[in-house]
């Protein structure tokens, strides 16, 4: 036998060896994830509602081309719905941030007490959104709620958070920074313990102030952690689905409407799967550009320690 | 002032912050305690009670008579067990194989399956509801266990792992004539056993949070997760907080009992990027 041949019987051998751990796996990349992604690109461009029999002669019959992708981007809804979720992300990172930077920063410090703070940050982490969704809801309820209750003893008149169209979102943001603070703590507390504390030792001997050190040691050699925060939770911010389905359904009057919110309720509600599956390749591309934007930015304010 | 009392005063400031935060925690989660605690009148007392006047556990008792929510615990635990596990053993083969039978196209398939990962599961929503639809499998068990079987991020810790055990290991295994499930079951599981711990509670708690898949699949009341029991009760009682407080506890229960005893993995867990936060 030549070499070639046997490398092929060798290489044989070795693919009978896989198969039975790789077919699991195989199996259920094919059905739960490309058939899925084939049948989404088809769906996509036509008409299908979701009850009729789903065969070639259905899809063609209803077959629009991308006409439902024209639809979603030169509709005014579309629009309306993207400028939602960067509502949400310009209220809920820069808080998600601070707050987690604070959680960092304190639970770095070897004080009394923290053992019991460590375990405490991370429990909203580890609740269900169906849960944390209600707990919310009922703290946020106008007359009965604590939050409002809490207000009023510094002496404002809180508002009607979920029901108001103003508040709304301000109050999805709220339970959604006080739900993942301690998730982006837990990356920010990582960066911070990875910082060599000859720095400060240094700093101090020049006597650079407390904030000074803060801002020309940590938060340099932090930016790596918080961009990696960032990215997840620009991500994670188009992907809003659970909270707003429980708190406000996408109300009050469309005012919290977001784009899986949107892509559920045209399927699954309204059955224009068609529409829906569009609409999902959008976030897709949405999400796609953003992952390739932020590894773009990063080498420009991204400090690396070499 | 002297540099004492400006060390004493930031001391001070460092614990109110933290007390502050502390208390943004936990207030939400005091108050959940508190209101499923207090009977039906008492939720709409204003001014409103901090600690229930009298404390009932009828809240308690009306979920569990009122929902079939003991029903639900046991689906939940199944399906959450069943699914965990299926990961569990489907991932590890898989990465098991790509890493150390290295057979040809090894490195297509992985990177076929790091691919995948960059699809949104709203993206594959719609088209498995159809498939599951097709399978016949709406409203069973499987259809919510079945994706188990390809999760891409679990296969993709697993090989980072696995790569770093040294074929030694195996080779001195298939010298005293052990077959491949042999070396995969006795040489290489116990070796990657501290990243199994972490994909099993990551996994474990995933599962048992999740809330739009089951969602779509399980609409029949004894089939319900506790996730989806929980949403259906706010569904049928949406205003009487102190049942739905009571039944949120109840939910978060499991999930905090693995956490006391497993917080090492837990936080790797998190870190490791598979959970979306």
């Amino acid at each position: 036998m030549n070499e070639c041949g046997r490398h092929v019987v060798k290489n044989s051998k070795k693919i009978m060896e896989a198969a039975p751990f790789m077919i699991p796996s195989l199996l259920g990349m094919i059905i739960f994830s490309f058939l899925p992604i084939i049948i989404s690109i088809v769906i996509s461009m036509t008409e299908w509602n979701g009850l009729d029999k789903l065969d070639i002669q259905t899809l063609s019959g209803s077959f629009v081309g991308i006409s439902n992708y024209m639809n979603i981007i030169g509709g005014k809804e579309f629009w309306k719905v993207l400028w939602h979720t960067v509502y949400y992300i310009l209220l809920y990172i820069p808080l998600v941030l601070i707050c987690s930077l604070t959680i960092a920063s304190i639970l770095n410090k070897n004080m009394k007490g923290i053992a019991v703070l460590r375990v405490l940050y991370y429990i909203p982490v580890l609740t269900s959104w169906v849960a944390a969704s209600l707990i919310w809801r009922w703290v946020l309820s106008p007359q009965y709620g604590i939050l409002n209750q809490l207000l009023a003893i510094v002496g404002v008149s809180g508002p009607n958070w979920l029901t108001d169209k103003i508040w709304a979102m301000p109050a999805i943001v709220l339970a959604s920074v006080w739900k993942d603070m301690g998730f982006y703590g837990l990356f920010l507390l990582s960066g911070l313990k990875a910082i060599d504390t000859g720095y400060y030792e240094a700093a101090r001997v020049d006597g650079a102030s407390a904030s000074k050190q803060f801002f020309s040691i940590t938060l340099p050699l932090l930016t790596p952690s918080i961009f990696f925060c960032v990215i997840m939770a620009l991500i994670n911010a188009f992907q809003l689905f659970p909270q707003v389905m429980i708190m406000t359904e996408g109300g009050p009057n469309g005012a919290t409407q977001v784009m899986v919110e949107r892509i559920y309720t045209y399927g699954f509600s309204y059955f224009e799967m068609g529409y829906a599956a569009a609409y999902s390749w959008i976030l897709f591309v949405i999400i796609f550009l953003l992952t390739l934007l932020q590894l773009k930015l990063q080498k420009r304010w991204v400090h690396y320690e070499s | 002032m002297s540099h004492k009392n400006k060390n004493a005063v930031r001391i001070i400031l460092f614990y109110l912050l933290t007390f502050g935060i502390a208390m943004i925690v936990v207030i939400p989660f005091f108050w959940m305690v508190s209101t499923s605690l207090k009977s039906k009148g008492a939720i709409m007392q204003i001014p409103i009670e901090w600690i229930p006047q009298d404390p009932t556990l009828d809240s308690y008792k009306t979920v569990f008579t009122r929902f079939p929510l003991v029903q639900a615990i046991i689906n939940s635990f199944g399906i959450t067990i069943t699914y965990t596990v299926v990961t569990i053993l489907s991932a590890s083969m898989a990465a098991f194989a790509i890493t150390k039978i290295k057979f040809a196209y090894a490195d297509i398939i992985f990177k076929l399956f790091l691919a995948s990962m960059m699809i949104p599961t709203q993206v594959t929503l719609i088209p498995l509801f159809v498939i599951m639809n097709k399978l016949g499998l709406i409203n069973t068990y499987p259809s919510v266990i079945l994706p188990s079987l390809f999760r891409a991020f679990a296969v993709f810790l697993l090989v980072q792992q696995m790569r770093g055990i040294p074929n030694d290991f195996m080779e001195a295994a298939k010298i005293d004539g052990a077959g491949m499930f042999r070396i995969y079951a006795i040489v290489i599981m116990p070796l990657t056993k501290s990243a199994i711990a972490t994909l099993t509670i990551t996994t474990f708690m995933e599962c048992w949070n999740d809330y739009l898949w089951p969602l779509l699949m399980l609409s029949d009341k004894t089939k319900m997760t506790l996730t989806l029991a929980l949403n259906s009760l706010n569904g049928q009682y949406g205003t009487e907080y102190n049942l739905l407080m009571a039944g949120s506890l109840i939910s978060m229960l499991p999930i905090m009992c693995i956490y006391a005893f497993a917080q090492k993995y837990f936080k790797a867990g998190l870190m490791s990027g598979g959970v979306k936060g």
